[in-house]
């Protein structure tokens, strides 16, 4: 974990209630995709988790929704702005159990983190499936960013106004994959885990006080024990979480 | 040269700046950050005879200048602590630490007590009846008067160390149960734990908290925590260990004027890791803009 001040370079609307916000600044402490940083905001007493989109040596995406004050705070913030931000938070994926072809499923705002463990897992040539997930058309986003990677991409919508209509797991039934990674929503995770046939991940979101592991607010129980979720997570293996 | 030292039941402290129990956890998190041996002390996660998983999530919600926890108490129990964390925390932490106890009955807070009294390295037990997130202990100890000078006691006849009991503010006479503590044997008080509070879910219509209330802490509490240190240290010839709400190192001169003589961080090194570092390096600074040249002079200044 490392503490610095980012500069906001970008910090637009990506979707329904959808914006990506793009820094500068210190990114040496974030190890894997799927970790997070923790956000200080002017006058907000905890600070914001944010799962990370991607990075590279000097800046940082964050692909956040609007579902409270923190992230309406986060909207109106200015190009120039600078945030105080602990970075290198949680586990993040394990790339290395990939396999040749691996599958990635996100929905909602589970999407951004897959976005750089995608890029990754391609440049390192991996043969990448990525399913992605949205209520709506006007929720949509990241699509032709994922295809650009060289992913083959399936988006589904729960009501068809784009991709294909229907769940995640209907998408899932004809793919065969080495491993899989999973981010969104719990009712989404845990319909994953019913579908899946092989191993994989899952990303969970949970309230949190500090982030670096220090308050115990965001602990899980798990068959291998009690879990941090800020810090031994949020990505679990399958085979260790209690639905 | 300012001088920052203080002492606590006899214990020599280089500054009065102890990181509060439950925010600092066995301090493991934070000596991977910066050198624990700057602070005064620092006072260990709750520890109960028991290993503990705590309560449901969410256990966390935020509130106006503060939040509100209810985690329970979570930890793997006394003798992990001494197993595992105790020989840890002495490879990094060169100075006495505070061992923050627990308990669901007089007999256990004794126990956990009686197993940590050979273990080297701790200067105090700061014995907690006043949790408000656990239910058939902690805070019950910690609302009556006579309930209080019991677990004092039982925990006064198997140590040696130096006791303080830290006490709850969500009672209706702080002073009652501070004077029986002191008359049970304890050598200290601490004070404040969080006050007992609820945030509702608009959206949910329901509890933010799966525990429905939880502790108050952060800067939103610091006036209470002032007004119950002045009020005790009028009643009490036993040093008061101060906390609730302290951000910076002006709160610590408050606190100490209001009457305590050691000062405890808490929800501050949740939003920012460094706090109770930054706190110690500035208070030199601080004390000199107010012209204290030496900190104990400030205890109690406020009377």
């Amino acid at each position: 974990m490392e503490q610095g001040i980012f500069t906001v370079l970008e910090n637009r609307p990506l979707a329904r209630q959808v914006y990506r916000m793009v820094l500068s600044g210190p990114t040496g402490a974030i190890q894997n995709p799927g970790q997070f940083v923790n956000i200080r905001l002017t006058g907000r007493f905890l600070r914001r988790p944010i799962s990370v989109c991607d990075w590279d040596g000097g800046t940082l995406t964050l692909i956040y929704k609007v579902v409270g004050q923190g992230t309406a705070d986060m909207a109106a913030l200015a190009p120039g702005r600078t945030l105080d931000l602990l970075t290198g938070l949680g586990n993040g994926f394990t790339m290395e159990k990939s396999g040749e072809r691996p599958l990635l499923i996100g929905g909602g705002v589970g999407t951004p983190p897959l976005y750089g463990l995608c890029r990754r897992l391609t440049a390192a040539g991996k043969d990448c499936a990525v399913i992605l997930g949205f209520q709506n058309q006007a929720d949509v986003f990241y699509v032709e960013e994922f295809r650009a990677l060289g992913a083959r991409v399936i988006l589904m919508t729960d009501d068809g106004t784009a991709g294909q209509k229907g769940l995640v797991t209907q998408a899932m039934a004809g793919l065969e994959d080495t491993y899989f990674y999973a981010c969104g929503p719990l009712p989404m995770l845990r319909a994953v885990d019913r579908t899946a046939r092989g191993e994989g991940q899952f990303s969970f979101e949970e309230r949190m006080g500090c982030g670096f592991g220090a308050c115990m607010g965001c602990t899980c129980e798990t068959k291998t024990g009690h879990k941090r979720l800020c810090k031994e997570g949020p990505v679990l293996e399958r085979g260790e979480i209690l639905w | 040269m300012v001088n920052t030292k203080v002492t606590l039941c006899g214990v020599e402290l280089d500054n009065p700046i102890i990181p509060a129990s439950g925010t600092f956890g066995y301090g493991q998190e934070f000596a991977a950050l910066y050198d624990l041996n700057c602070l005064g002390s620092f006072s260990f996660k709750g520890t109960t005879l028991e290993p503990r998983f705590g309560n449901p999530t969410p256990r966390i919600a935020e509130s106006e200048g503060g939040m509100l926890n209810a985690v329970g108490l979570q930890n793997p129990g006394v003798d992990a602590v001494i197993e595992r964390e105790l020989p840890r925390l002495r490879q990094v932490f060169h100075k006495p630490v505070m061992a923050n106890i627990s308990g669901f009955s007089v007999a256990e807070y004794a126990e956990v007590a009686r197993r940590l009294e050979d273990q080297p390295g701790i200067g105090w037990l700061e014995v907690n009846i006043s949790c408000p997130n656990v239910h058939g202990g902690g805070m019950s100890f910690g609302a009556d008067p006579a309930m209080a000078a019991q677990v004092t006691s039982a925990v006064r006849r198997v140590t040696k160390r130096p006791i303080l009991m830290k006490l709850s503010p969500n009672v209706t006479d702080i002073v009652s149960i501070a004077r029986a503590c002191q008359e049970a044997g304890a050598d200290g008080i601490s004070l404040i734990n969080t006050l007992l509070a609820m945030r509702i879910d608009l959206k949910r219509r329901r509890p933010v908290l799966a525990n429905v209330t939880g502790g108050l802490s952060g800067p939103a509490i610091k006036p209470v925590a002032v007004r119950m240190i002045y009020q005790v240290y009028e009643a009490v010839s036993i040093p008061i260990v101060g906390m609730g709400g302290v951000q910076n190192a002006e709160d610590v001169l408050e606190l100490m004027l209001a009457g305590a003589t050691a000062v405890e961080v808490g929800a501050a090194n949740l939003t920012d890791p460094f706090a109770s570092k930054k706190i110690v390096e500035e208070l030199p600074r601080v004390m000199e803009r107010y012209g204290v040249e030496n900190l104990t002079e400030l205890i109690g200044g406020a009377h």
